[in-house]
């Protein structure tokens, strides 16, 4: 399973591999919003936890398309399957290398533009640690759209279409965490439903995936 | 242990297409299917590999032994040709990737990424990850498809080597591979007689 991982980073990480576009649209969402909205910084301190969650949410989206669809289409699919890592172990892996690539690096970026954004200073611990929790389930939730829809040619809007619904709960929860902790209120509540998404959905959801995958081969 | 099908029904698209299909592989043997397009010989393949499951029948073979080597090679463009032997050879826990690409003559190719390959070098290290996977049944469909005649022959003799050390091979192929002691069945008799009874699967409706 090792191998995978590495494989999968190594290849993130060559040319044409995909490694950056979420963060540089991450970046683009978190200038070009103060543009568009003005320079007031009470506005901006009131949005700047749902924009920035907004932002890395559809950052991970971006790149979700390619988990599988690239092993699909050369034949790696089949050969994996047949290989001895059981699928499931397969699809965490393949979601947890993708967290790599794009929620990682969006978490570890977060605060920078959360300057950008007039983010008030008591909501930088909680927009790091809301995304390292969070960005997980985003990957494992889109690794499992990405599995149903992997056989489908183009089928990069019907994934964002079955992924957004079962987004929205990390999302409500994620932003919320930041705004609480933004203006200093109780933040446990969100914080462990967000934790409880991300637990829940990597226990259970590689097992979906992989029998989605089976379906597609046969 | 050996390879036995009995009586296999497969199908593709929910529609039968060989049925009864009875063989037994021993130790050191290969099978050359035969038969001409359409027959349902990847499909056969694909069913002995467990990527679909059968209709009726029954395929034994010991767990964890058989190596696929599909039309496509599975390659990334992105590595190079150690990279990717290496993978499958780490992913199946072996460490034989530089006698694999002695092998199938790609030692002087080790550092050439694989998208910068002809085609039929790729085609060699899609047959190179065959030894590397270090299991004893090899399921082939068309490997020498763009090879030249040297490199068929150069596969002729991995071949060999491979069942010589007790292996087994399933090979759908349209020409000579070299191997004269190998059975060949031909599968149109085999084809389904009634190819609309056959029972759609569940899922095909919603796929």
């Amino acid at each position: 399973m090792r191998a995978l991982l590495i494989r999968d980073l190594r290849l993130a990480f060559r040319s044409g591999g995909g490694f950056g576009l979420g963060l540089a649209f991450f970046l683009l969402v978190a200038v070009l919003v103060p543009l568009g909205v003005g320079p007031q910084g009470s506005t901006l301190a009131l949005i700047a936890p749902g924009i920035l969650w907004v932002g890395a949410l559809l950052a991970c989206l971006l790149s979700l398309d390619r988990i599988f669809a690239l092993d699909f289409e050369d034949g790696s699919l089949d050969l994996l399957t047949t290989s001895p890592i059981p699928l499931e172990g397969m699809v965490a892996v393949k979601a947890l290398a993708h967290w790599l690539v794009t929620g990682l690096p969006l978490t570890v970026c977060a605060p920078v533009l959360g300057v950008l954004l007039n983010l008030p200073a008591s909501g930088y611990v909680w927009l790091v640690l809301s995304l390292g929790l969070g960005t997980p389930a985003l990957s494992v939730i889109g690794a499992f759209g990405a599995a149903l829809t992997v056989g489908v040619k183009r089928g990069g809007l019907l994934l964002s279409l079955l992924v957004l619904p079962l987004y929205v709960p990390t999302l409500i929860f994620g932003a919320e965490v930041v705004k609480r902790g933004a203006l200093g209120m109780e933040v446990a509540t969100p914080l462990m439903l967000l934790a409880g998404i991300t637990l829940g959905a990597s226990a259970m959801l590689p097992f979906a995936s992989a029998a989605a995958i089976r379906i597609t081969l046969r | 242990m050996d390879l036995v099908v009995s009586d296999l029904c497969v199908a593709r698209g929910g529609l039968t297409v060989l049925e009864g299909v009875s063989f037994r592989l021993t130790s050191g043997h290969a099978l050359i299917l035969r038969g001409p397009n359409g027959l349902g010989k990847t499909t056969l393949l694909r069913t002995l590999a467990g990527l679909q499951p059968a209709v009726s029948g029954s395929i034994s073979m010991a767990a964890e032994s058989l190596a696929y080597g599909a039309h496509a090679d599975g390659l990334k463009g992105a590595l190079t040709v150690e990279e990717n032997l290496g993978f499958w050879a780490a992913l199946h826990g072996t460490a034989t990737v530089a006698d694999a690409m002695k092998h199938m003559n790609l030692s002087d190719l080790r550092a050439r990424r694989a998208a910068n390959l002809s085609a039929g070098q790729k085609r060699r290290l899609g047959l190179a990850r065959l030894l590397v996977t270090g299991r004893p049944i090899w399921v082939l469909d068309e490997p020498t498809v763009s090879l030249d005649t040297a490199s068929v022959a150069l596969f002729g003799a991995v071949l060999r080597g491979h069942l010589g050390q007790g292996g087994m091979a399933v090979i759908a192929t349209h020409i000579d591979l070299g191997l004269p002691e190998a059975a060949v069945l031909d599968l149109t008799p085999f084809k389904a007689q009634h190819p609309l009874s056959a029972a759609t699967g569940g899922f095909d409706e919603a796929f």
